[in-house]
């Protein structure tokens, strides 16, 4: 079966659609109201900062026990959704799903962008943000080094190679395509731009078998790296000595969960774009119903999470554990659990419909509230468990300020700005790698 | 990079081809009958056209492993040598703890094979670079799109400006072209 619409399958066909976005943008009045929008969005996040750093972070809401607030939940939000453009793009390579060209080129940028604003998070968290290359180990005057068996110093070396790996993994899938763009651009500037961007890439037999040989196995090493990340991340809760956080079931949840919250957005992106841009042809309804199912297996992975966390307490039996457990059903934040719980699994039963798997507008509308209800776990996760430490007498509650949502509005705007600018500028399908799935499925004939 | 040579005027003859398989066939008849600098362009990677012109170079899986294993000793390395030089003692613990290094040595070993990796590529790829004779040849633009191009290079010892139009000719492609040699060809 074919994963593109009939008429995709001429080469040429798929380069002028998806190329000459890039070239001769269809909807520019669209793309600059919603442009606008996030950079207003982007402003609230220089004030934030500005405002944070002139100040500290004591404008938060932060306090002791809850040293660690929106920030920080936000940074393990931002990381996970970022985790499934890497799935996508290097599992379903190896796997040789050929559906996954339709979806990797933004996905993967939903990474990268993603990710960008993750780690924004830590270094702004700082309290003196300027120091923050201590945290890498050069040699210095005070002839110290960093603490290498610190989950902190693990999540530092984690998110600066993933960061790395996924830029050049996106950036050598996209050589071939900037090539097109800069081989069909009329305008001086743009032959300029692209001509650059291409690095002179020529298609050449020999160019393609070692840029095959590299881009595979960046891909082979890149599935077990999203593990490693998330798996770390989760290790900044499970290494600790706190109730509620120190469990061996918290690698894998993470890594489900992350999937899950990435999945969720990618459907939402790819909702969108085939709307607004018109891709109707290239992201066709089988997309969507693949990406619904996998939303929804990992959705059940997640949902097994929870359950074996909440096993995990009552097996244990630690009075500690259970009483933390008691706060999440139902102390102050319950809502944050309970919210988790239904934004994440109550709409995703529909899924199990073809009928809603196949319309957009429902599987957008599923897909933000799997982002909402995972952004209520990750701030479940901190605050709950927090909150009510050992000691009876450091507890405390914890309200996130008029900053902290400022800060994450303007993240959204970071996010949203990136986001735009690649659509608008970059071409947002791999047109040759439809290209190159057409001619195989030719090749072998039969079904094509 | 290769300097231009003014001494070589001509880059090669490059034939264009409206369909892969028609390539592929120019590819091997073109090697059948002796030529050996081909090269052959392609809009999206076609693996029997690497077959036909004999590639056979695993220098970028080499580095990879190389990257890797430079990475694991870079990221353990690292860590022993900044303990010793920075002890810290928790609760007498041995200074020294595998476990505890793995994470940071499989960070490493990932990062430090995908440099090489794609580092190694784009670098016997000769890339980036900012021109190419090619590029001054206007259907090659083409190349990116739809169309797929064969080229003999002129320092094939059997390369000859008459002789090999005529041989292009009987692959009956859609049009020749002469290259201008503006670089020594690769």
């Amino acid at each position: 079966m074919s994963d593109v619409a009939p008429d995709m399958r001429d080469y040429r066909a798929v380069t002028r659609e998806i190329v000459d976005i890039s070239l001769d943008y269809p909807d520019r009045r669209g793309w600059w109201l919603c442009f606008i929008g996030a950079l207003v969005l982007l402003l609230s996040f220089f004030a934030s900062v500005t405002w944070l750093f002139w100040e500290g972070v004591g404008v938060w809401g932060n306090n002791i026990p809850v040293g660690w607030g929106l920030a920080i939940a936000n940074y393990i939000w931002f990381l996970g959704i970022g985790h499934a453009g890497t799935l996508i793009s290097a599992m379903l390579l190896l796997l040789d799903q050929h559906w996954r060209n339709s979806l990797n080129r933004f996905a993967e940028a939903m990474t990268l962008f993603a990710v960008v604003c993750a780690g924004l998070y830590p270094l702004v968290h700082l309290g003196r943000p300027w120091l923050f290359y201590w945290m890498a180990p050069y040699p210095n005057t005070m002839t110290i080094w960093p603490q290498f068996k610190s989950p902190l110093t693990w999540d530092f070396f984690a998110v600066l190679t993933y960061l790395t790996v996924s830029v050049l993994f996106w950036y050598i899938g996209i050589v071939p395509d900037l090539a097109s763009a800069r081989d069909r651009a009329t305008k001086r500037r743009q032959q300029v731009f692209y001509g650059l961007a291409a690095l002179g890439w020529l298609g050449s037999a020999r160019h393609w078998a070692r840029w095959r040989q590299a881009y595979r196995l960046t891909a082979a090493i890149a599935v077990p790296l999203v593990v490693s990340v998330h798996s770390e991340i989760s290790l900044l809760f499970a290494a600790g000595p706190i109730p509620g956080w120190t469990s061996t079931v918290f690698p894998p949840y993470f890594v489900l969960g992350a999937a899950f919250s990435g999945f969720a957005v990618v459907s939402m992106i790819a909702v969108t774009m085939r709307h607004a841009l018109g891709l109707r042809n290239l992201v066709t309804p089988r997309h969507l119903d693949l990406l619904a199912k996998l939303l929804l297996a990992t959705g059940l992975m997640t949902a097994y999470g929870y359950w074996a966390e909440v096993f995990d307490a009552f097996y244990g039996g630690d009075p500690q554990d259970l009483k933390t457990l008691s706060d999440r059903l139902g102390g102050a934040y319950a809502f944050t659990y309970w919210g988790a719980v239904i934004a994440n699994f109550v709409p995703l039963q529909l899924l199990w419909w073809r009928s809603v798997r196949a319309n957009p507008a429902l599987l957008f509308a599923i897909g933000l509230s799997v982002t909402i209800g995972m952004w209520f776990e990750r701030y479940m996760l901190l605050v709950t468990t927090l909150y009510r430490d050992w000691l009876v007498s450091s507890w405390h509650t914890y309200h996130p300020s008029f900053w902290d949502w400022s800060l994450f509005a303007g993240m959204l705007g970071v996010f949203l700005t990136l986001f735009l600018l690649f659509v608008r500028f970059l071409p947002v399908i791999s047109a040759f790698e439809i290209k190159e799935a057409t001619f195989e499925e030719k090749e072998e004939g039969g079904h094509a | 990079m290769h300097e231009p040579t003014p001494d070589r005027d001509v880059f090669g003859l490059l034939a264009e081809f409206d369909k892969p398989e028609r390539l592929l066939d120019a590819v091997r008849r073109a090697r059948r009958a002796g030529f050996k600098r081909v090269e052959a362009y392609s809009p999206f990677p076609i693996g029997e056209l690497a077959e036909a012109l004999d590639f056979r170079d695993n220098r970028v899986p080499w580095l990879t492993l190389l990257g890797g294993i430079v990475g694991a000793g870079v990221g353990y390395g690292m860590q022993v040598y900044t303990n010793h030089g920075f002890p810290i003692d928790i609760g007498n613990r041995p200074l020294v703890t595998p476990p505890g290094f793995m994470l940071i040595t499989f960070e490493l070993t990932v990062l430090f094979a995908v440099l090489f990796s794609i580092g190694g590529m784009l670098m016997l790829n000769h890339l980036p670079r900012l021109n190419h004779p090619l590029f001054d040849i206007r259907s090659f633009h083409l190349a990116s799109t739809d169309k797929f191009f064969l080229v003999l290079l002129s320092n094939d010892p059997k390369f000859d400006r008459e002789r090999t139009r005529t041989f292009l000719d009987t692959l009956k492609p859609v049009r020749i072209d002469l290259v201008e040699g503006t670089e020594e060809p690769e």
